[in-house]
């Protein structure tokens, strides 16, 4: 067979690389390129285009290589899968990134691989193009790198000090599951990584603090993935585990991928359509657990199968089960309260609690500093506002619920 | 015109011009004058209606002065680029009611405060926007050497105060950066900011942009449609200048029908490559001749272990360290949060107290085994924290063997009990620690045992004085180690 053009190589290794969700740019040091080199980071990441999945599009996400000796059942470039293959050379990759970046189309790479001869020989490449960027080139920009957890230890170091983050994915929220759909992964490499990784990031941070000059290691952190409804873990146990994953790595972010179809996929999964209504009440859940002060056993407190409720969003879920709670008045609350309202995030209650300093606030100044009032009215007396019997009403889940088909799709 | 009761004439000169309205509002509202008798107008498009276009400011009236917020200019700065014809006069209606109320862009719900914050919301929106979808097209320089080329359509008058975002990234590239209402050029040193100018001006394809589609296209996932969310991040007005969106028709179009064949479409047989792979793992995985059980083996195993349910939170077992012909084996508790991240026992706060008595004692960490009872982590996750648990019966029974098993490879001669959890696994003896300390007890492979505390109770004691106390008590115990065996006293 002909060898492929790298114009093939970019349609097969990016088609390869879109399973993975992450696409942060963010919250690394800050960089630019008034004294050489080519690039910046500015804190905040930028999202150079969408694409018509929602998704955003701010790295040139794709892997070096789409031949994988592992055969995980859910990943389209296993080892049994029929799927188009290729390899780039790390010229390649690099040439690429550059070029893209120059016409900002991109923050930055996000390099990922299939484990091709040994884990160690993978990551070793992967590192290559990390160091010919920012040494032969001067990059600036953002570079993310896949870890292979048994790589040596030398290796993560290296591309620690190369890239703005470093992710190793879980996968599957039970070993059990990865054991059965990812034979060759082994999830005790997997966790004891990640906390090497965390130790080190720690360690990083330390000496930045004493001094400027030392080199950050992993600066943006670290994140992971996993895929949801390729298993049978419920949304509790998905929770649980990323609980345990924020507390003990002190992860950036976990991404939720729904299992989506894949061309030429195993007998082994659900064909189905992706559960994209899941996979985002679980980001609304992970949401609430971190900047909300909710523990993961009360958004699943209804003690039903420990699934989210697909209708409506899980904080509206949680007070439409603790009505007693609820109204709230906006003009003594504390933060913690107001937090819990269905309609108020966090931004509308840091204005609410600095203008009514001020002012008593009425429902009509709310509606200035919210997004919408439709749910929110009901739950929240203001001055001159009491929300009045609907807040008791068996029908107010069906009021406030929007029609399913609208959601699922536009 | 310095009537005070006339209309009074603020030139600006340019849309965004910030400086302007600064210096004039400032002397407009030390001269009193009000926010309905001023005109404020840019560039001198009309000055022909007015001949007398340098007008005098008015004179300042004794008494006033002027104070603002401290986040008051950079809200200013925002509000002045946005292009509602209303802007100067908002800013300048706000200055004055500042002076009387100072805390009023505290009040987000008074309307003019809420007008402006949503203006400034909205230039800042588009100030991202531009840093997020100008598209470079490469031309050739004047001297042969790459240049790049844009054309954007921005929707406020942002191009200035954007510049600096370009001129960090692409510092070492010529480009410019063209917009219907003003110019960024940069030619690798200095930044001249021109005219506006149409998009003719720009070049109208790039070699790369076939490779950005190609990417476009092929990182979409057409399993997963989402519009909107796509058109409230990327709107349609900035599409006609990306060079992939003229793919999103026709993604979209495709989507639906690519699906349904993913599912659709019988999974297939594995390639003659994968098989040949796939036995040769095989092989590699086969066992080797039966070993006589080695620590190193027994250490590899428990990596695996399930035998309680720890293994399902803890990041990994943390088996003992150190020399396999210590004449000492110390056995801690369970390992901590650091422990279990690393690795490796005792190297977290308490083992940092451990490793400082020790040498107080005159003993070398380095000659001694040291291990815990239960070799996994048992907490509960507080947001970021982790909280130590003791563990319970089961799990120090369950892990009672690997101790057992540390204890036949090292055959220690002394064995120190840190804590009561490792008494317990060391003894089977559950009542109190105190009752066993400062004794000299025999295990029944007829190793001494010493029983003490764990350093981690040393830290947790809130009064000085008593962890004083403790601490001598500890560094007691363990200068008895060394009385009986002298092997540990370090050189």
């Amino acid at each position: 067979m002909a060898q492929p053009t790298v114009m093939e190589k970019l349609e097969i290794l990016s088609d390869a690389a879109k399973y993975d969700a992450s696409c942060a740019s963010s919250s690394t040091t800050k960089r630019n390129s008034l004294k050489g080199g080519i690039g910046s980071t500015t804190g905040s990441g930028i999202c150079h285009s969408y694409a018509p999945d929602g998704r955003c599009i701010s790295l040139l996400k794709i892997l070096l290589t789409n031949y994988c000796s592992y055969d995980c059942v859910f990943c389209i470039n296993r080892s049994s899968s029929n799927v188009r293959r290729a390899r780039f050379t790390v010229e390649e990759v690099v040439d690429l990134t550059l070029s893209f970046y120059k016409r900002n189309y991109i923050e930055g790479l996000f390099l990922s691989s299939g484990i091709i001869r040994s884990p160690d020989y993978t990551m070793a490449e992967l590192v290559r193009v990390a160091q010919t960027l920012r040494e032969v080139h001067g990059f600036r920009g953002y570079i993310h790198l896949k870890l292979i957890p048994s790589a040596n230890a030398d290796l993560v170091a290296q591309a620690g000090l190369y890239a703005d983050r470093v992710s190793i994915n879980v996968e599957l929220p039970s070993e059990v599951s990865l054991k059965r759909f990812a034979p060759e992964k082994q999830p005790r490499e997997i966790s004891a990584a990640m906390g090497g990784l965390k130790l080190r990031i720690e360690e990083g941070k330390a000496e930045r603090a004493k001094s400027r000059r030392a080199p950050a290691f992993s600066p943006a952190g670290q994140s992971t993935q996993m895929i949801v409804g390729a298993d049978g873990a419920s949304d509790a146990a998905i929770l649980q585990r990323s609980a345990q994953l924020y507390g003990s790595f002190g992860l950036r972010r976990v991404y939720y991928s729904a299992f989506s179809p894949i061309p030429d996929s195993s007998a082994q999964l659900p064909l189905a359509e992706p559960p994209l209504m899941r996979e985002h009440r679980l980001y609304q859940a992970d949401w609430l657990t971190r900047f909300y002060g909710f523990e993961v056993g009360e958004i699943l407190d209804d003690g039903v199968g420990g699934m989210l409720d697909l209708a409506i969003d899980p904080k509206l879920a949680w007070a439409l089960r603790h009505r007693a709670r609820f109204p709230v008045d906006v003009n003594r609350a504390d933060r913690e309260t107001l937090l819990r309202v269905p309609g108020l995030g966090t931004k509308s209650v840091g204005k609410i609690l600095e203008t009514r300093r001020f002012r008593r606030l009425r429902l009509e100044d709310v509606g200035k500093i919210a997004r919408s009032m439709t749910t929110l009215r009901h739950f929240i007396v203001a001055e001159g506002w009491r929300p009045g019997a609907v807040l008791d009403s068996e029908r107010l889940k069906q009021h406030l619920a929007p029609r399913p088909q609208q959601l699922a799709l536009l | 015109m310095t009537d005070a009761s006339g209309p009074v004439l603020a030139r600006l000169a340019h849309p965004a011009d910030f400086e302007g309205w600064r210096q004039q509002a400032r002397a407009l509202a030390l001269a009193g004058v009000a926010p309905a008798q001023i005109d404020w107008r840019i560039g001198d498009a009309d000055a022909g209606l007015f001949a007398d276009a340098a007008v005098p400011l008015p004179e300042p009236k004794p008494g006033i002065e002027l104070t603002v917020p401290r986040d008051f200019p950079e809200l200013a700065r925002l509000v002045v680029c946005h292009r509602d014809a209303g802007r100067f006069d908002l800013l300048y209606r706000l200055l004055l009611r500042l002076q009387s109320q100072p805390a009023l862009l505290r009040v987000l719900t008074d309307d003019d405060v809420h007008k402006a914050n949503a203006m400034a919301k909205s230039v800042r929106r588009d100030l991202h926007k531009m840093t997020a979808f100008v598209r470079f097209r490469q031309v050739e320089g004047p001297d042969g050497a790459e240049a790049f080329v844009a054309w954007f359509e921005p929707e406020h008058h942002i191009v200035e105060r954007v510049s600096r975002f370009f001129v960090e990234r692409f510092a070492s590239m010529r480009w410019s950066i063209l917009t219907p209402l003003r110019s960024l050029h940069w030619d690798g040193a200095t930044l001249h900011i021109g005219e506006g100018a149409s998009r003719a001006d720009a070049p109208d394809d790039d070699a790369m942009e076939a490779y950005w589609r190609t990417y476009y296209a092929n990182i979409f996932n057409p399993a997963r449609l989402k519009i909107k969310a796509m058109k409230a991040e990327m709107p349609e007005k900035y599409w006609r200048n990306l060079p992939e969106a003229q793919l999103i028709a026709p993604l979209i179009a495709a989507a639906g029908r690519r699906a349904e064949a993913m599912v659709a479409n019988q999974p297939t047989l594995p390639s003659e490559r994968h098989l040949r792979q796939a036995q040769r793992q095989r092989d590699e995985a086969l066992p080797g001749p039966e070993a006589g059980g080695s620590w190193q083996e027994a250490k590899a195993a428990a990596r695996d272990c399930a035998r309680c349910g720890l293994c399902q939170h803890a990041t990994q077992t943390v088996f003992g360290e150190g020399p396999l012909s210590a004449p000492v084996m110390f056995v801690g508790e369970q390992p901590g949060d650091q422990e279990d991240l690393a690795g490796k026992p005792f190297i977290g706060p308490a083992g940092q107290v451990f490793d400082r008595v020790m040498g107080e004692a005159g003993l070398d960490r380095s000659r001694a085994y040291v291990t815990n009872a239960v070799k996994h982590f048992k907490f509960t996750v507080k947001g970021k924290r982790r909280i130590h648990e003791r563990p319970n019966a089961g799990e120090i029974s369950a892990c009672r063997f690997w101790l057992g098993l540390e204890r036949d490879f090292v055959r220690p001669k002394l064995v120190v009990a840190l804590g009561a959890t490792a008494l317990n696994a060391l003894t089977g003896h559950t009542g109190s620690l105190a009752s066993m300390r400062e004794r000299d007890l025999v295990l029944e492979d007829g190793a001494a045992l010493i029983a003490t505390v764990h350093p981690s109770y040393l830290l947790r004691l809130p009064d000085e004085a008593a962890r004083e106390r403790e601490t001598a008590r500890f560094r007691a115990d363990l200068g008895r180690v060394g009385l009986l065996v002298p092997e540990m006293v370090a050189a």
